[in-house]
């Protein structure tokens, strides 16, 4: 061991200083000695890396010791700050730099300037109808720029909305839960919010998930047309938010109604606030227009099944939602 | 010696001046009879203390009033409650050793405070509201029975949505989800089956009492969170601890292109 440190400092410290071969006379860069500090500064903080990177090994072999992310993290830490600071010392003590400045040389070739003017004058224009060629070169930026533009489209439908139109509900379909299994209308408790797929078909489509809510079919103000859709005071909304698509999962349920705010389904994305008792009215935040209300019955088994499609197009409104009759 | 002999006297009047002004003026909550004999049954001293506290909100039996009745209210306090029949040991244990109630005026959200009654007297209250009819008792729930990864799941599907994921409490429009740090194992039972203000209420078909232990023991368990990373940043999630990251490692950058860079000499 004390062999081993003699050497290790015989190697730091040991060191014959190197001359320079190059004559004073005919140098660029001006002499300068090696800076032997500061070579033992990036030496130490190299092997100083080194321990800390060892130290990261131990401390992931041992697996028992507490804090054990903390003392990952410092030594892999100060491995790269040491490794980072030898970097920098060397840079500012022992790259050699030099600063060389250079005048812009003077105007040149005068003459051949003269030249090529004179030539781009005589050359003239081989154009004729230069008007036309303007319009064709119109027209083809002009159509290019509408294909480019054409994809925005997408972003709000024109030509084809019937998508948000046909949703999987049906008269007769039946509400099931995520395993699969039928709702009953006994199972439907007030103050509480489910969440309904309808039987047998795709749950992925952006009609498919419904909440269903009950409440007291006395506080219910629906409008006329919609009488007997929500029977025993139950009703089924659109999961998705017609603001920007969020799912409603958010029940406000007042225990005791008379001193608090009313019921309301509530998008948790920008709180859009609907009324379930009033057939899915916004009272508050931004979302534009009722959420699509979907007419139940229960049948004779006691199970909840769909009377119809949605009230309204299901999901984030678009600039035409209001020109197409809902019930289509 | 003879100093010390005045100060006392004065510093004892000091003391006792405000206790004295604070005991002439009747105290807005509290025990009706500061004297009433500690032999009193349970019931009877909840009676006492309902008709002193409760009565002129919940009515004088507890009946409840949809709406305000001026003409009943004493103190300022108009009656708009609901009826206690039927909500149990389980409603009345929720309410009082939260601070919940007595409420500060009709209409607020009964948010956790302080607690007026003591443990006597609180257990006395709920033994009178839990006669008034018959309602579900103070549950007690198995926290240590119950599996953390079951109840982060039941959490996220039922209750993250208000409280957040790491139930440090969050809003919805016209109310407020309260950080759940404080809430004991029975209260968040409790609060499960009442659904106290507008928070939805889950009954054993919607929540098994089973399931009740482990979202218990995944609460108990964001209290306590194994913070692998030493500094938590408040729970708020990934995407601000990542921006802290990138504002510590931007710092450094800037620091390092200052070490490393100089000024063109001119």
């Amino acid at each position: 061991m004390k062999r081993w440190l003699t050497a290790g400092l015989m190697l730091l410290l040991g060191r014959r200083k190197r001359t320079l071969p190059a004559p004073e006379d005919e140098r660029i860069v001006p002499p300068g000695g090696a800076d032997l500090r500061a070579e033992n500064a990036v030496i130490l903080l190299l092997l100083a890396a080194a321990v800390c990177a060892a130290g990261f090994i131990a401390a992931y072999a041992l697996g028992s010791i507490p804090n054990r992310t903390q003392f990952l993290g410092l030594a892999l830490g100060l491995s790269f700050a040491f490794l980072a600071v030898a970097c920098l010392v060397v840079a500012r003590r022992l790259v050699v730099t030099e600063e060389l400045e250079e005048e812009y040389s003077p105007v040149e070739h005068l003459e051949e300037q003269a030249a090529i003017q004179e030539i781009v004058t005589e050359s003239g224009s081989r154009f004729t109808r230069k008007r036309l060629v303007k319009v064709a070169a119109g027209t083809a930026g002009g159509a290019l720029g509408a294909a480019l533009i054409a994809p925005a489209v997408s972003l709000g439908p024109i030509l084809d909305t019937s998508a948000f139109y046909t949703t999987p509900w049906r008269r007769g379909r039946r509400l099931v839960d995520q395993g699969g299994n039928p709702f009953s209308a006994e199972e439907i408790f007030e103050k509480l919010f489910y969440t309904a797929f309808p039987e047998g078909a795709e749950r992925e489509d952006l009609g498919a998930p419904i909440v269903v809510v009950r409440m007291e079919p006395a506080q219910l103000r629906l409008p006329s047309e919609r009488s007997g859709w929500a029977p025993e005071g139950i009703l089924a909304f659109s999961k998705i938010c017609t603001h920007a698509g969020c799912a409603i999962s958010l029940y406000r349920a007042p225990l005791f109604p008379p001193a608090g705010p009313k019921a309301a389904l509530v998008c948790p994305c920008h709180y859009s606030t609907f009324d379930p008792a009033t057939g899915g009215d916004v009272i508050f935040g931004p979302a534009g227009r009722p959420l699509p209300q979907l007419p139940l019955t229960v049948d004779e088994n006691g199970h909840l099944r769909a009377a119809g499609n949605f009230s309204g197009p299901v999901g984030p409104s678009w600039w035409g939602v209001r020109r197409k009759d809902a019930r289509s | 010696m003879r100093t010390a002999r005045v100060v006392l006297p004065v510093l004892l009047l000091a003391l006792a001046l405000p206790a004295v002004a604070a005991s002439s003026v009747p105290p807005p909550y509290g025990i009706v009879d500061a004297n009433a004999p500690r032999d009193t049954p349970l019931r009877e001293l909840g009676f006492q203390l309902y008709a002193g506290n409760c009565s002129t909100c919940h009515g004088p039996n507890g009946s409840g009033f949809p709406e305000a009745k001026p003409g009943l209210g004493s103190g300022g306090i108009l009656g708009k409650a609901p009826s206690l029949h039927g909500v149990g040991e389980l409603s009345a244990d929720f309410y009082l050793r939260t601070g919940r109630m007595p409420l500060g005026h009709v209409g607020e959200q009964p948010n956790r405070g302080h607690v007026f009654f003591s443990d006597r007297e609180i257990r006395a209250l709920v033994t009178y509201v839990g006669s008034l009819g018959k309602g579900p008792p103070i549950p007690h729930p198995h926290p240590q029975r119950g599996k953390i990864a079951e109840g982060l799941q039941l959490f996220t599907q039922h209750c993250a949505g208000c409280h957040q994921i790491a139930a440090g409490g969050g809003y919805l429009p016209g109310a407020v989800a309260p950080a759940l740090g404080q809430a004991t194992p029975t209260e968040i039972a409790e609060a499960v089956r009442i659904g106290p203000y507008v928070m939805p209420r889950f009954g054993p078909q919607a929540i098994s009492d089973k399931e009740l232990d482990s979202i218990i023991a995944y609460v108990d368990y964001t209290n306590h969170p194994k913070d692998s990373g030493g500094w938590s940043l408040g729970h708020v999630g990934p995407i601000p601890e990542g921006l802290v990251t990138w504002l510590l490692a931007a710092a450094v950058l800037v620091g390092m292109c200052l070490a490393l860079g100089s000024r063109l000499k001119s």
